[in-house]
């Protein structure tokens, strides 16, 4: 039995698989006590091995949970959990709590080339979880509230701040909020198509991480790349797991 | 590291005894864990550890034991300056403290919160009064390599005695003629400051100093070439940085013996890190002392650096002065041509370091490159498209990564390190 575990910014995932196939999927918020968390979700499993990937990654090696642990990072995690699901696949868009990766896919599920924001977490689900504040709605619904606009103004700052300072702005012209909603999410589908280009995107494209749940940034990539949902671009049934997944999938390949 | 005995020498520089005690304590942390904690190191080390356990108190009181004698001393902060014409007016050239977070509002007080860290940090040095180096110095030695630098040494010039080199964009013959005109004025300010005639015997055995010392370090990434890497890239970039500081021809001799020893570990297939290790070669910026960031970084993600393309590595020691001649207007040209060929990214077009790269990756035989700029370099940020296009039709693969000398991001850069090596593996 093999454990993936991803642990982000925001949430913690766990795939376990036995004999290749997954038997468990699971998530918890990584809170302030991300060690607490990773314990909490692995209590009452005995894997044989443990692949932990994500920003949390070497606390799950420190924890002594008396198996093996490994490492890798989270652009193998992805290229290889869609590697799994879509053989076909060419290029990996994860955006998750405050990294966002654009990943181009050699045969094999190997990294061909990769792109990441760097410090700054603009762009990434952390923005769309600011600015969703501004309008008093949780973040889950903010991407079906902005697919209610239709002349959405251009939204230039990529700082979260500048944004919202940008949004707040636009809502004393009398901007309807709806439209400002669907401006923020065109701001970061602008962003993540250029680094989509930087690694010269090839379609089959996955989105994954949870931003991918998102149904106005999933719309508007697809209106973007011109290209048909479904298709070209493939959404899996449960995005966010697909980090854990590829660290589940690692820790089964032989050695 | 904190060493009372230069307690009174550095009172008499001037220093904020306090806050320099606190850097001589974080420096001397920061160098336990990043080279102190290496596995099998070479003997010739210990030469490395002692000049840097000693670079704010012996290095300084020999300075100011030549000082007393009537030396004086010129700092740089940059690979234009020829060092041969500093010798031969009998003066001592270090490089100045570009290579940490130091007196950080101080400095942009004086320049733009958007410079690069190097200018604020050499500024910051200076403001918070806890470099020796700069405080020590006579003279430094500007160049107008960048809009920040040239524009930070007006401001700069008010609070230390400053000569500026202009250092031509292109590499047409005015421009060549531009530069050794430069160079005649760096010669007639030295005279000037020194009091000495820089005179033929004076220069030869001063080309001969520096080439030597060029020399040992070409000897040294020549040896990198084998596979297992026999050093460490952290400690190959502390002999770079360490070639600004220490005496030259102490330095030339302590880096050849280490070199035989390196040969010797080559013999017997010895190396820092195993064979099959991914080989990574850091192109970009220069890292001054103590920025170790990105190679220890790179070093504790699984991979080896094996070369430096940067002005504290190969741009500096590839090119010699080529004529040891028997006139001073022979030798002058031979140093004006010498540093012309210097591949900065300040030139335009700048060709010559795209096909430098590509030489040098494959000469090493690198796994990857790691293509690095300082945050708001915009010279060498522009080039890494460059150099990204160049490596690529040549099958190297790139990482590129800007940065500074702050640690906030270093999780992040963990991360695409480990990512890319995980890729070229």
């Amino acid at each position: 039995m093999i454990a993936g575990i991803d642990i982000g910014s925001r949430s913690i995932e766990l795939v376990v698989m036995d004999n290749d196939t997954v038997v468990r999927q699971e998530h918890l918020p990584t809170t302030f006590d991300p060690v607490r968390q990773c314990k909490s979700i692995l209590s009452g499993l005995e894997p044989d091995r443990i692949v932990a990937t994500g920003y949390g990654r070497k606390l799950v090696e420190g924890m002594d949970l008396g198996t093996t642990v490994e490492t890798i990072t989270e652009i193998k995690a992805h290229a290889l959990g869609v590697f799994r699901t879509f053989p076909e696949a060419r290029t990996v868009l994860d955006i998750g709590g405050q990294d966002t990766k654009a990943i181009s896919l050699l045969p094999g599920g190997k990294v061909g080339k990769f792109e990441m924001n760097d410090r700054c977490a603009a762009g990434t689900g952390k923005f769309l979880e600011y600015t969703a504040t501004i309008f008093q709605i949780p973040v889950e619904e903010f991407g079906s509230y902005a697919l209610k606009g239709d002349d959405p103004p251009v939204i230039n700052s990529m700082c979260t701040v500048f944004a919202e300072t940008e949004a707040t702005s636009l809502m004393a012209q009398g901007v309807a909020p709806e439209n400002i909603a669907l401006g923020l999410h065109k701001s970061i589908v602008r962003r993540t198509v250029n680094m989509l280009g930087r690694v010269k995107l090839a379609f089959p494209l996955v989105f994954v991480g949870g931003v991918a749940h998102n149904p106005c940034m999933a719309r508007l990539l697809a209106d973007s790349l011109e290209c048909v949902p479904g298709k070209d671009i493939i959404i899996p049934e449960t995005p966010d797991m697909n980090g854990a997944l590829g660290a589940a999938h690692w820790g089964g390949l032989p050695r | 590291m904190s060493e009372s005995v230069y307690k009174e020498m550095w009172e008499n520089l001037n220093l904020d005894i306090p806050a320099h005690d606190g850097l001589l304590e974080v420096l001397g942390k920061f160098y336990g864990d990043i080279y102190l904690s290496q596995q099998g190191r070479l003997k010739g080390a210990e030469y490395l550890d002692f000049v840097l356990s000693e670079v704010h108190g012996l290095r300084i009181k020999e300075i100011m034991d030549q000082k007393a004698q009537g030396k004086k001393v010129v700092g740089t902060f940059c690979v234009f300056v020829p060092e041969e014409l500093t010798l031969a007016a009998d003066a001592i050239q270090v490089g100045l403290c570009a290579g940490a977070e130091a007196g950080t509002e101080a400095a942009e007080a004086l320049v733009p919160r958007n410079t690069c860290a190097l200018i604020k940090s050499f500024v910051g040095f200076k403001l918070a009064r806890i470099c020796p180096f700069t405080e020590s110095c006579d003279m430094i030695v500007g160049e107008t390599t960048c809009d920040g630098k040239k524009k930070t040494y007006e401001a700069f010039g008010d609070l230390v005695n400053m000569h500026v080199m202009e250092v031509p964009q292109q590499k047409n013959a005015t421009d060549r003629d531009m530069w050794k005109a430069e160079v005649l004025r760096y010669k007639d300010a030295l005279e000037k400051l020194t009091g000495n005639t820089i005179t033929t015997e004076k220069l030869r055995d001063a080309i001969r100093i520096v080439n030597e010392k060029r020399r040992a370090l070409q000897r040294l990434n020549e040896l990198r070439k084998a596979t297992p890497a026999p050093i460490s890239g952290r400690d190959a970039l502390l002999i770079n940085q360490i070639s600004f500081y220490d005496d030259p021809v102490r330095f030339t001799r302590k880096i050849n013996e280490l070199c035989d020893e390196l040969e010797a570990r080559i013999a017997e297939k010895q190396g820092v890190a195993p064979e099959g290790t991914p080989r990574l070669m850091l192109s970009g910026c220069p890292m001054a002392v103590p920025n170790w960031k990105l190679p220890y970084i790179i070093e504790s993600s699984g991979a080896v650096v094996v070369g430096e393309e940067s002005c504290i590595g190969t741009r500096n020691s590839r090119d010699l002065v080529v004529d040891e001649g028997d006139s001073l207007e022979s030798m002058l040209d031979a140093i004006a041509d010498r540093y012309m060929k210097i591949d900065c990214a300040c030139f335009t077009p700048n060709t010559e370091r795209e096909d430098n790269v590509e030489t040098m990756a494959k000469d090493l035989d690198v796994d990857g490159v790691i293509h690095y700029a300082l945050m708001f370099c915009q010279p060498y940020a522009h080039e890494a498209f460059k150099i990204d296009k160049t490596l690529s039709e040549a099958g190297v693969p790139m990482l590129a990564i800007e940065t500074d000398y702050s640690m906030e991001d270093v999780e992040q850069l963990k991360t695409r390190v480990e990512a890319f090596v995980e890729m070229i593996k």
